[in-house]
């Protein structure tokens, strides 16, 4: 278990970076917590694979350090770091047994064969393959051999920290939530620290305690899964986030009113915002009242997504998604209003603070 | 799905058939019928029997040649296989320098048999040849014509110049289609490169390696050209592998009943060989 501290890290994959688009992570300066579950969420892409491969030791970082509770590791190994990695599709040994396939972490570091044992039934049962043990890994199907590498994954009882590259990927969609649940078991039962890549949401959302969302090589946000529905620092979290994601509309803005088109609406709080700045205003579609006042809309199509309706329509020309219950009536003449405290305004695409 | 019959389709294999009757089957029903008649010549073929199969098992030249041919079967096969293997796995993976490497390998394979041994043949000359006069300008006693020592080391090592290669390409096929992941799922596991090559590389290398050794085995095993244009067989008889001693049945000696005879021994032995080692060397396969 380790704290792992990344100290103004950046990485190109090519020779000498001229631009600031050549990196393909931008400066990443962040701390993880000892025993802490991260998801690094993004679109395919963003860098989140290289920051995890920057930590597991696979990639050197152009720039920057790599310490484990305060212990520059940037020049070792990743065997020296003594770290776990599982990839998005399952490696295993083909020609060795389940146990041995478990058991071969272990063995190349010269564990004893008792404590080998020991560790290897722990980890059969728990990835239910006790019964396989003596089969060869070779005729398994893809999500029991993801489970052995999840397994290779976990057996080491003294890691630093378990890295899950977007493990899912190949497992049915059932098998999905039995396997996350059993992690989020593992954490709090062992209290490793995790970090689990993944351009799923959902995936993310449950299973971590601090998501990390990336976009174009940069974190754009770090927080529990209701700060960034609530508050998404930065207008890609917001429509990254959510289903749908959010609105988000070009406003403007002077002092605490917003004009949006035609329409004004007042704020609760004065932004502070740079002059010149472009300016928008987000909005979830769950807080968007569709009713008989406020600002008109035009109903484009109404998508039905079983406990609730997703209401498509344009307001001055732009496209906006509401939430509208089950039940909810579209009266004939649509009108919407916005929830004042779920409004959140940005300033070149990041958010303007209240505090401000 | 429901299947559709229709007899009209077998005129589809008509081609193919005509092809290989001509080709093969015809050709080996000729030689099946020299192998049970003997002739005096005119024509004149009278029934021999089994007698042309028994007179060549009970010969020692046949022997001999048979055990010359699994001896430089054996020999390339134990310096081809290894040293392909290991020419793959030191091969870049990218860049410049892959399709340059494989250029350089493919070379050997587009040249013709028998001009390979001709450039062996003269390149090993002691009076003029670049090799032969080097060795022996080193004081080295070399001399393929009349050493059988030196013409086992000039035919071995020529086939291990001209088929390497053919290992090479076939390993560094198995090698580039394992994907990364594999590689770094090792170094997370702390295995060492023995156990990388030993339980990533070489299983992934397997079938290729079955395909590039049972091809190595049935060429070496037929191999005609190079050693008649490199020894003529010689010196004296230490080179006669079977297909030359055949050839000089066949046709200078023109004993058709007994060349017959030995050509359908040969092919058994051959089809036997290769069908053993097949199931020998897939049968772990089956062990899952």
């Amino acid at each position: 278990m380790a704290r792992i501290t990344l100290e103004h890290i950046r990485h190109a994959y090519g020779e000498r970076p001229r631009s600031e688009a050549d990196y393909a992570l931008k400066e990443v300066h962040h701390e993880w917590n000892d025993g802490g579950a991260y998801a690094l969420l993004g679109p395919s892409g963003c860098g989140k694979t290289t920051l995890l491969n920057i930590i597991s030791g696979l990639l050197q970082p152009s720039e920057g350090r790599i310490l484990f509770d305060g212990r520059d590791v940037t020049e070792l190994s990743t065997q020296g770091r003594n770290i776990a990695q599982v990839f998005q599709f399952p490696v295993i040994y083909d020609t060795m047994t389940v146990y041995d396939n478990l058991a071969f972490p272990l063995r190349n570091r010269r564990v004893p064969e008792a404590e080998v044992d020991r560790r290897v039934r722990e980890i059969l049962d728990m990835i239910g393959l006790a019964d396989r043990a003596k089969k060869k890994a070779r005729g398994l199907t893809a999500d029991q051999k993801q489970k052995i590498s999840l397994g290779r994954g976990l057996v080491r009882s003294d890691v630093n920290a378990i890295l899950f590259d977007e493990p899912l990927t190949v497992i049915d969609p059932h098998m999905k939530w039995v396997l996350r649940s059993q992690l989020k078991k593992l954490h709090r039962q062992f209290g490793f620290t995790m970090v689990y890549v993944t351009h799923d949401q959902t995936e993310a959302l449950t299973f971590a305690d601090k998501v990390v969302v990336m976009h174009d090589g940069q974190i754009v946000q770090i927080g529990t899964p209701a700060e960034l529905f609530e508050r998404p620092s930065h207008t890609f979290v917001g429509y990254f986030i959510g289903s749908p994601g959010m609105n988000v509309l070009p406003a403007k803005i002077d002092g605490i009113t917003v004009t949006l088109g035609t329409d004004a609406i007042a704020l609760d709080y004065r932004p502070n915002i740079a002059a010149g700045a472009t300016t928008e205003l987000g909005i979830r579609p769950e807080f968007v009242r569709l009713g008989r006042e406020g600002m008109a809309v035009r109903v484009i199509k109404v998508e039905d997504v079983g406990r609730q309706k997703i209401v498509r329509a344009e307001l001055g020309g732009k496209p906006i998604a509401i939430v509208v219950p089950e039940n909810g009536e579209i009266p004939a003449e649509p009108r919407v209003s916005f929830d004042p405290a779920a409004i959140n305004i940005y300033a070149n695409s990041w958010r303007v603070g209240r505090e401000a | 799905m429901e299947k559709t019959w229709n007899n009209k389709a077998w005129f589809m294999v008509l081609p193919v058939l005509l092809l290989v009757a001509f080709s093969a089957v015809i050709p080996l029903m000729t030689v099946v019928n020299y192998s049970v008649q003997d002739t005096f010549g005119n024509n004149q073929f009278f029934w021999a029997g089994t007698d042309w199969f028994v007179d060549i098992l009970h010969s020692d030249r046949f022997w001999a040649a048979l055990g010359r041919n699994l001896l430089f079967s054996v020999i390339i096969l134990a310096i081809e296989i290894p040293l392909g293997i290991l020419i793959a796995l030191n091969m870049p993976k990218k860049g410049i320098g892959v399709p340059v490497c494989l250029v350089l390998m493919a070379l050997p394979l587009l040249i013709p048999w028998n001009v390979v041994g001709t450039i062996w043949q003269v390149f090993g000359r002691v009076d003029i040849g670049l090799l032969g006069f080097a060795l022996s300008a080193l004081g080295l006693d070399y001399n393929y014509v009349n050493d059988v020592f030196d013409a086992w080391v000039t035919l071995i090592v020529m086939d291990v110049w001209h088929w390497t290669s053919l290992v090479v390409l076939l390993c560094y096929a198995g090698l580039v289609s394992i994907p990364e992941a594999y590689y770094q799922a090792a170094k997370i596991d702390g295995a060492s490169r023995w156990a990388v090559f030993r339980y990533i590389q070489l299983p992934k290398m397997k079938r290729v390696l079955l395909i590039a050794f049972l091809l190595r085995f049935m060429d070496s095993f037929m191999i005609y050209t190079e050693p008649f244009v490199v020894t003529g067989g010689g010196p004296g008889n230490s080179t006669t592998f079977l297909s030359i001693d055949l050839v000089k049945m066949a046709i200078g000696q023109f004993d058709l009943g007994p060349a017959a005879a030995m050509s359908i021994i040969y092919f058994l032995i051959i089809l036997l060989l290769s069908w053993i080692f097949y199931t020998v060397m897939t049968s772990s396969d089956e062990q899952a």
